[in-house]
């Protein structure tokens, strides 16, 4: 596939353009994703950040809290995606706080889209949002490049996504037992590594459910078979 | 007020030995001057009402309006100084759009009470100010239902979103009265102005806290409250305007909208109705007939 140079959502939407980053600038050459499942959502990253073709960092969390069940996976910029990441954590906060309630995964979504749309040229942010709340039960929304908005049944973002599009729409299921999702993300996210040169090192997961969130930890060692944490 | 005089009264930023800001005292006078507003929350909704004094015969009818709506699902009625009230509203419109800029959802009304009660204690604080004359009833419906974020287009996938927490409910009808001073409390039937005691006496007799009573028999209350309230004030003529918000399923289908007309006359004729009943009941005391 050919990557364009503008960066701009009228290339593909999804996938982050590396050109588009300063010099030196660290990306998250990455694979992410987000799914629905019986009980809530579960998100599933890889770990590698690069500079270049350096890796500045092999065990990177991709995850992000910006409330107890609402999280977010980042791809793009990582200087731009964590200071969104932070906006938005405050602001749910502070939602909280004022209305006595958890915020629900769509204000989450619609601030950060707020954000990125506003934005728009001046970030590289492709994120994937997904949470869990009593009202609407597990949610996911995908806002690449431009800063739309999309809901959806999973998302799949970041450069290794273009690897997996087959798997997932071949073995996404509606309504997946837990185990089987987080089988389902591994696997996605071990061919994405697979293929894609600037995803790599460890496996990391959230499954965000009426019981709060759950961190799963995957490691290269053991052909990410063993659960670590 | 023994204390009226003594110059402590002059200022709002200064209290008097005893603790009071008489500002905010002369505020509540000026409330307690206007016609009356009514509130009531019931199970299914909110209705407001408000007795409109006719200042003069050349005065339009219905043309007035002194309900106002703040947002879709809001309303706002308020006794006092009619100006005053105008600007309150405007605040609390510009807080429920802020609400909706900042968090993309409707402001609930308990967060919008909190917002103008914060708004009207700023004015008891300055010299170079004076507390609002008004008095407001703040009524709302939170949406009952699964709301799309604003500005979604669509509803997004018909599959996924598992773990949702069956059999809750979500949202619902709210109630607060705001004061001059900013205090703000949470009501199951709220009433200000000039016939308040007697309204909030005829409140109380509804046990608007079992629940029982729907939207549709709170606007013949209300009607009737109002009615009653306005007794001691017979001399002068007065228009009743009222509103309500009810759920999705409900009349209003979750906003904040007039009383439909042929209603509200049902409303009043029953008012009447019942006023003229009252005077006779007094005469015979057969208190325990007057049920209809």
């Amino acid at each position: 596939m050919e990557f364009g140079k503008s960066g701009f959502l009228n290339e593909d939407g999804i996938h982050v353009d590396m050109d588009r980053l300063k010099n030196g600038e660290v990306n998250l050459g990455t694979s992410i994703m987000a799914i629905t499942f019986k009980d809530g959502v579960i998100l599933g990253a890889d770990s590698r950040t690069t500079t270049g073709a350096y890796i500045a960092n092999r065990v990177t969390d991709k995850l992000t809290r910006v409330h107890d069940t609402i999280w977010c996976c980042r791809s793009g910029s990582a200087a731009d995606t964590q200071a969104v990441a932070d906006i938005v954590q405050y602001q749910l906060g502070l939602f909280s706080m004022q209305s006595g309630k958890p915020p629900t995964t769509q204000t989450a979504a619609s601030i950060f889209q707020e954000i990125c749309y506003a934005n728009k040229d001046r970030l590289s942010a492709g994120l994937i949002i997904a949470g869990w709340d009593e009202r609407h039960g597990g949610q996911v929304y995908s806002i690449p490049l431009g800063g739309s908005l999309h809901k959806q049944p999973y998302a799949i973002g970041g450069s290794g996504s273009t690897y997996i599009y087959g798997f997932c729409d071949a073995n996404w299921r509606e309504g997946m037992e837990e185990a089987d999702a987080v089988g389902f993300v591994k696997e996605a996210l071990k061919e994405a590594i697979k293929w894609d040169g600037s995803s790599g090192g460890v496996i990391r997961m959230v499954v965000l459910t009426a019981k709060g969130a759950d961190r799963h930890l995957y490691l290269p060692d053991t052909d990410y078979t063993v659960r670590h944490n | 007020m023994t204390s009226i005089g003594t110059g402590y009264d002059l200022a709002n930023s200064i209290y008097s030995p005893d603790g009071r800001n008489f500002q905010v005292e002369y505020a509540v006078k000026a409330v307690e001057n206007g016609g009356t507003s009514i509130g009531i929350r019931c199970k299914d909704g909110v209705v407001l009402a408000v007795e409109k004094v006719i200042a003069s015969k050349l005065l339009k009818p219905n043309a007035n309006k002194r309900i106002a709506t703040v947002d879709r699902h809001l309303g706002i009625v308020y006794s006092g100084m009619i100006p005053d009230g105008r600007h309150l509203v405007d605040r609390a419109r510009d807080e429920a759009r802020n609400h909706r800029d900042t968090f993309k959802s409707p402001i609930p009304t308990r967060d919008l009470a909190n917002r103008m009660g914060g708004y009207m204690q700023a004015y008891t604080l300055y010299q170079s100010v004076r507390p609002f004359g008004v008095t407001a009833i703040l009524g709302g419906f939170d949406s009952d239902l699964e709301q799309p974020v604003d500005g979604e287009v669509g509803s997004g996938p018909s599959c996924g979103g598992g773990g949702k927490v069956e059999g809750q409910k979500h949202g619902g009808p709210w109630l607060a009265m705001i004061e001059p001073s900013g205090t703000y409390w949470g009501y199951y039937g709220a009433a200000t102005g000039k016939g308040r005691q007697a309204a909030k006496a005829e409140l109380e007799k509804l046990n608007l806290a079992a629940g029982e009573i729907t939207i549709k028999e709170a606007v013949k209350e209300a009607a009737r409250i109002i009615y009653i309230a306005h007794d001691d004030n017979k001399d002068k003529d007065f228009e009743l305007e009222m509103s309500w918000i009810s759920g999705s399923d409900g009349p209003t289908k979750g906003k904040h909208v007039e009383v439909p007309s042929d209603l509200l006359a049902e409303a009043e004729g029953l008012a009447r109705k019942a006023i003229e009943k009252d005077l006779e009941g007094d005469d015979e005391e057969e208190k325990d007939k007057m049920e209809e």
